[in-house]
């Protein structure tokens, strides 16, 4: 064991045992901080990439000409969007005047869990389109609120929303048809589709009472 | 260096007879969240081979400055820093496969099978070796995992290749059966995964009980009886 053959007494194999795990906390710490401050600016551009993406998922570059991401708006918790921290609201404009609002909501009565969605709603009231960006819901049943995850690729279901307004319509007509309204839902999985629907009409109403607001 | 022997039986160690998932029953945890489907359940193992092997050979390298006592931790450290280490890197260089592989690359962390393999065999072996040895655990996770999720997939939804279009775009899952096929969801659930993993268990014990059954009943032409080319016995 210690060189000169002799079994070393406890606390000098303490202190030896802890030097080197301390060496190798060092080594180590110091590579992983190394990598993250060398990957640091990509990860950042391609975010912010992402985001930009995301956007556009929701909101048709045609809509608007300045770049939302630098236009954003911080705003207190909000409870129509269902959300407990505070949140960012993207403003989307076109010559100046303003075209839509991108917000992020959630829907915390999922199934399993909180559904978070990603939407835009025009400066008119009328919804662009919305994405959920995160959910839990039961594979293979209600992850269809998800294009990727919907067998149904000409019309997804979440696009149902497309073009509507909560204003326009009727709170009785805002529901999934089998509660009586006209969104489409799939059978056995129901309660994902009520909580999306019910969320997005709760966040595109508030966008629309709080117009003034929002584009200040 | 490595013989071709030694190569084999870490190949077969890892593919069959110390299968991580069906002998070892280590790393349930990824293992029943992720394969609900086929392409899930390959993509988690490609993942593992990736940082199983890369532990081995790093850990191993490392083996003769790690002291006995404090084994423990400093494997602890080097695997979740290579994780990280891993996660960053593929995410900043090959951003389009992080997207399909990179959310299975963390769930590798609560894996214990990696733990597991580095304490059994990187830490008493040399680097190659031990890098092979992490492979072969992935590969051998790579068809169970893959056959459990398509099992799971397939009764389930009645689809095989799922997701596929996120790996290879352009590619469509098969709709296996009737498009109207109502779906079981226990198979997607977690006990699903343990129900099919049991049977998948039982069919491995089933196969090598055969085998020695067999060999019990046909004596294999016995390494004690001299080569044939004696021209003795008969």
């Amino acid at each position: 064991m210690s060189p000169s053959g002799k079994m070393p007494t406890a606390p000098v194999m303490a202190a030896r045992t802890a030097v080197i795990l301390i060496i190798f906390v060092a080594v180590f710490t110091g590579l992983l901080a190394a990598v993250y401050l060398r990957t640091q600016p990509t990860l950042e551009a391609t975010a912010l990439a992402e985001k930009t993406k995301l956007i556009n998922d929701v909101l048709p570059s045609s809509a608007y000409d300045n770049n939302p991401l630098q236009d954003a708006l911080q705003l207190p918790a909000i409870a129509a969007f269902g959300l407990d921290e505070p949140s960012t609201v993207y403003r989307a404009r076109r010559a100046g005047e303003p075209a839509a609002v991108v917000l992020e909501a959630v829907a915390p009565d999922g199934y399993s869990g909180k559904i978070r969605l990603l939407m835009a709603v025009g400066s008119d009231g009328k919804i662009y389109g919305v994405r959920v960006t995160q959910h839990r819901e039961t594979p293979g049943l209600g992850d269809y609120i998800e294009p990727k995850k919907d067998k149904n690729k000409e019309r997804p279901w979440i696009t149902q929303f497309n073009d509507l307004s909560p204003v326009d319509l009727s709170e009785r007509e805002w529901h999934v048809k089998k509660d009586g309204g006209r969104f489409d839902s799939i059978a056995g999985a129901t309660v994902t589709p009520r909580a999306v629907v019910k969320a997005i009409r709760r966040a595109a109403l508030w966008v629309a009472e709080n117009r003034e607001q929002v584009f200040q | 260096m490595m013989t071709f022997d030694e190569l084999r039986r870490i190949a077969g160690n890892g593919i069959w007879k110390q299968n991580s998932s069906l002998v070892q029953i280590l790393g349930m945890c990824p293992l029943l969240a992720v394969t609900t489907n086929l392409v899930n359940g390959v993509m988690l193992s490609l993942a593992t081979i990736i940082v199983m092997s890369l532990s081995g050979a790093v850990i191993s390298a490392l083996r003769n400055f790690i002291p006995h006592e404090i084994r423990i931790p400093v494997f602890i450290l080097i695997v979740a820093a290579l994780v990280t280490m891993v996660d960053l890197l593929f995410n900043a260089s090959l951003h389009e496969l992080y997207l399909v592989l990179g959310i299975f690359i963390p769930l590798i962390v609560t894996n214990c099978l990696v733990l597991a393999r580095v304490e059994a065999f990187a830490a008493k072996n040399p680097p190659l070796q031990s890098a092979f040895d992490g492979a072969f655990m992935g590969v051998g996770m790579l068809w169970t995992l893959g056959l459990l999720g398509g099992m799971r997939e397939l009764i389930g939804n009645g689809t095989l290749f799922s997701g596929i279009e996120l790996v290879v775009p352009g590619l469509n899952h098969w709709q296996l059966l009737p498009a109207d096929y109502p779906g079981f969801l226990l198979a997607v659930l977690p006990p699903g995964a343990f129900i099919l993993l049991g049977c998948m268990v039982a069919w491995k014990n089933w196969v090598e009980a055969r085998a020695l059954e067999r060999r019990r009943q046909t004596p294999p032409p016995a390494p004690a009886v001299p080569a044939p080319t004696l021209p003795a016995a008969s």
